[in-house]
């Protein structure tokens, strides 16, 4: 390893193969308390026509085995709790262990969702004072906990904007999204039923208000904006924006994928947001879990309020009650009342910061700018306005020696960190999109500065060493074109 | 505050780094009157110790202390603290989507062992990482099969979960998507012959739950049969997973459609849980949702990597087979954990176990006078009683002596007033369900 590497160093880890080849008959992980009721033979209760043989293939194993398979697994991982992820628009921070601790308490982890509302008060206040502050927060007028993840808050929203415009008697054909939008944005847009049309971003990776004035018809319903972008740049047209959308009855969805840069200090609905999503697993801190749950509440303005999906959380003699019909609502979006543990975690969150959470605001804000500015003399700098929690650096001047933002990403990792997002936005060719959040501290962005200059410096004088990375893994880079062309999804005794 | 890792000389020296007077100078950026001027009106801050205080409080406001016997999509089961205790580990907790590889094979192999557990549980070839929960893992199913059939109707039982039907309809109604609803027979499963003759040449798919909402077990292959006959697919939707430890899996279905909550995952007032779908081979490139396939690295390595990500949304935008993104990854690995510690002589006893107490408590139930258990279809742990009045009243009756009762199905079924749901787990001591049968007794004894 080289001196320049200090966040890391070298280490012996557990090799581990696939459970199932552990597997012996006659192992037990687990053993169930005696019946207390008479036993049924399963074929007599069920009937031969119904009844099965034990799972061939299951794995046996004890819980020793069990116990030591998922801890070595678990330790070619890395994570939050190990250090900083740079991950543009992940919003990446800490996730506190009291959410954990609330949300298996008794009387809260053991709730069923159809148990009568008599007994379920500190479910439902739990929901209306999450539900409170996410309006207090975004400065709008209603909300709905229950869509499972962002992209199914996107959902959630447009098929609100679609009730809303069949209302007035029309609801549109097409959805304007910008280039430099996340994925789920032009696929959630289909779902709902919408052509996508693409509406360019100017010189400066903004929305282009011109070609917007063109682009808004009579034919268009809304346009998905992320703001900040995912350059990490507030639209300064935003209002103008948003009265060019209004003036012709379309309306403006926000996707609040970039809210850990506005908590505290600016609010969607003062900005002319219609309609918006946050993810509870970014700015409020629900863990990542190697890939979820999340949570998705959407937030709307007055004139979208009839269109909630059910159940709808109101107030009953000052109660908060689950309403479970609503003639206008646009219907179920799942089943239940949303993931119920992950709007536990949220709440637990803004409890711990209350107003102070324009603090961690501003920290996220800050980190964002310290990289850039000591980031910006080697890493070329696409678009120079204002960053707010994120940056987004190029490639062009490391892709002269062949090396490119996939190559300096994997390099990152021999130096002890998590890639930053790579080749996203697309608006950014070679993209390296850079958000520290507000958890890491001055020396583990110090840390992270070092080990980029470092790269930037072996890209210019060594770029083999940047293009064959990572070094120091377990495995080196997978073969994934054989991994899509063969799939083998599963192990085969 | 506990969460921030600066102190405030260490602000003052990055703002100075970045020649910013103060934080309001970072932002500048956002025009005046978009600024607050004021704290937001929230409550807190507030310390540990009043969090966890505070949430004690809301606990105490719910059901502890009662007995539920309610199921109906969300079961009570037996939980090892093995399964918290990997969760908890900060490696799975609070990592990232396994897009990195490298650094991410703890995660990427679970899931590959994940995927491996629930087509040996359904009999399918091929099962994804995860979607978000039984009813749009079933809603996905659906949009899978208007893709690869090409047709526009579909045809759904009704004694597949309400919710889950209200969560198809929600979706079905922008894309052009039929729904016609079949109903069901005295036995308390899905009308076949009804089936039969709604099934076209237009038919996409055709989607039953089994056991049922009523906890009644349908007769798969024939269904299966029905719908292969127009060319339809047909779909298997499957709330309680513990019923595959006794129940022969859907392997004629094309796409199973699972809740896995039941492994390891608690009722959490309905989530997060973890859906699943499992399908044959040669859909594959139609399935949405995260797959993690094998693969090796330069040396030949063993290793894991997510694939087919052509299917998704990152890559294909508008083209995707669905939007979804965020899955429910860690709850995936409880079930993966649950399971293993259950393993094969496990997941059987389990499965046992419930049969055995959920025929206790029809045989219970059955003797208070004015009960019956109307269907006659076999049933895992679930069932249908009847009683002589209005199953919610009786409930506020029950609910005095701590007890949560059947779960009234009239408001779902306006032709079953005075019938309720009534499930019986592992979980449940003979005890209760006796308690419980006294009780309701003593309820439907009272006048009027």
């Amino acid at each position: 390893m080289s001196d320049a590497i200090k966040k890391a160093g070298r280490h012996v880890s557990q090799n581990e193969g696939l459970i199932f080849e552990k597997s012996a008959p006659g192992k037990r992980g687990f053993e169930l308390p005696p019946l207390d009721v008479p036993a049924t033979d399963p074929r007599a209760a069920l009937g031969e026509e119904y009844a099965r043989e034990a799972v061939e293939g299951f794995p046996e194993v004890s819980e020793v085995e069990v116990m030591r398979h998922f801890t070595r697994l678990s330790t070619w991982n890395y994570s939050i709790d190990l250090g900083m992820y740079p991950l543009g628009s992940c919003t990446m921070k800490y996730n506190p262990r009291v959410n954990e601790f609330v949300a298996r308490l008794d009387g809260i982890a053991t709730e069923h969702p159809f148990q009568p509302q008599a007994v379920s008060r500190g479910c439902l206040e739990i929901m209306r004072t999450l539900q409170n502050c996410l309006l207090e927060i975004t400065g709008m007028d209603a909300c709905t906990l229950e869509p499972s993840a962002g992209a199914q808050g996107e959902l959630t929203g447009l098929l609100m904007i679609r009730a809303y415009l069949e209302s007035k008697g029309n609801p549109r054909r097409k959805v304007l999204i910008p280039d430099s939008a996340h994925g789920t944005n032009p696929a959630t847009a289909v779902i709902a039923g919408y052509e996508v049309e693409n509406i360019r971003s100017d010189a400066k990776g903004q929305i282009d208000v011109e070609a917007l004035k063109e682009q808004v018809g009579d034919d268009v319903a809304a346009l998905m904006i992320t703001n900040p972008s995912t350059l990490g740049v507030f639209e300064p047209h935003i209002g103008e924006i948003a009265e060019i959308l209004h003036e012709r009855g379309a309306l403006l969805y926000m996707d609040g994928a970039n809210m850990n840069a506005l908590a505290g200090v600016s609010r969607p609905g003062d900005f002319g947001v219609d309609v918006m999503h946050l993810n509870l697993h970014k700015t409020f801190s629900q863990p990542h879990g190697g890939g979820g749950p999340g949570a998705g509440p959407v937030l709307v303005r007055k004139i979208l309020q009839p269109f909630l999906p059910v159940p709808v959380l109101v107030e009953k003699n000052g109660q908060p009650v689950l309403e479970m019909h609503r003639h206008t609502s646009i219907g179920r979006v799942r089943a239940f009342c949303g993931n119920f543990g992950v709007l536990v975690r949220a709440l637990a969150y803004t409890l711990a910061y209350g107003p102070g959470i324009r603090q961690a605001t501003e920290d996220a804000v800050l980190n964002a700018n310290y990289i850039r500015r000591r980031l910006e003399d080697v890493y070329e700098l696409p678009y120079k306005s204002a960053s707010m929690h994120e940056v987004v650096f190029s490639d062009a001047r490391q892709k002269k020696n062949g090396v490119n933002t996939m190559d300096i990403a994997k390099r990152l990792i021999d130096y002890g960190f998590h890639p930053y997002t790579t080749a996203f936005p697309l608006i950014v060719p070679g993209a390296l999109m850079i958000e520290p959040t507000e958890s890491e501290s001055k020396d583990e962005c110090d840390l992270f500065v070092d080990a980029m200059r470092s790269i930037a410096e072996e890209a210019a004088t060594n770029p083999e060493l940047v293009k064959r990375a990572p070094h120091t893994t377990r495995v080196g880079r997978l073969d994934e074109v054989t991994a899509a062309r063969k799939p083998i999804l599963r192990w085969k005794p | 505050m506990r969460y921030l890792p600066k102190s405030p000389s260490e602000r003052q020296a990055m703002l100075a780094a970045v020649g910013a007077q103060s934080a309001d100078d970072l932002f500048a950026c956002i025009p005046a009157q978009y600024r607050l001027q004021r704290p937001l009106n929230l409550p807190g801050p507030l310390s540990e110790a009043e969090i966890v205080a505070w949430f004690r409080a809301r606990a105490a406001e719910n059901s502890l202390g009662f007995t539920s016997f309610l199921g109906a999509g969300v079961y009570n089961h037996l939980r090892s603290v093995v399964t918290d205790t990997i969760l908890q580990r900060g490696e799975f907790l609070t990592s990232y989507t396994p897009y990195q590889a490298e650094i991410s094979q703890g995660t990427l192999q679970a899931i590959f062992e994940f995927q491996t557990l629930m087509c040996e549980l359904t009999g399918q070839e091929v099962a994804n990482a995860s979607m978000w929960d039984g009813s749009t893992a079933t809603t996905e199913a659906v949009l899978m099969a208007e893709r690869l059939t090409r047709r526009h109707r579909v045809v759904v039982a009704r004694t597949l979960h309400p919710e889950y039907r209200q969560v198809l309809a929600t979706y079905a109604r922008n894309l052009g998507i039929a729904i016609e609803e079949i109903g069901y027979t005295e036995s308390g499963q899905l009308d076949a012959n009804a089936l039969a003759a709604a099934v076209n040449d237009e038919t996409a798919a055709v989607v039953v739950q089994s056991p049922n909402f009523f906890g009644a077990i349908e007769r798969v292959p024939a269904l299966a049969g029905i719908a292969h006959a127009r060319q339809a697919l047909l779909i298997v939707a499957v709330t309680e997973a513990v019923s595959l430890g006794a129940v022969r899996p859907p392997a004629e279905a094309d796409i199973v459609a699972m809740e896995t909550q039941s492994f390891g995952m608690a009722p959490s007032f309905g989530g997060p849980y973890a859906g699943v779908i499992a399908t044959r081979e040669q859909f594959v490139r139609q399935m949405p949702g995260r797959l993690a396939g094998q693969t090796t690295d330069s040396a030949g390595r063993r290793g894991f990597v997510l694939t087919l990500a052509t299917r998704e949304q990152h890559i294909r935008r508008e083209k995707a087979t669905s939007n979804i993104c965020t899955n429910q990854a860690l709850c995936a690995l409880a079930a993966t954990v649950h399971l293993c510690l259950l393993g094969k002589e496990g997941l059987r006893e389990l499965a046992a176990q419930n049969l055995a107490k959920s025929r206790f408590a029809a045989a219970e139930l059955a003797r208070v006078p004015g009960v019956r258990v109307p269907f006659s279809a076999p049933y895992f742990n679930e069932f249908v009683v009847e009683l002589p009045r209005s199953v919610r009243i009786v409930n506020d009756a029950l609910l005095r002596e701590k007890i949560i009762g059947p779960l009234p199905i009239g408001p779902w079924y306006p032709e079953l007033t005075k019938r309720g749901l009534v499930c019986v787990t592992e979980t449940t001591p003979r005890s209760e369900i006796e308690r419980f049968a006294a009780a309701l007794g003593r309820a439907l004894a009272q006048p009027i």
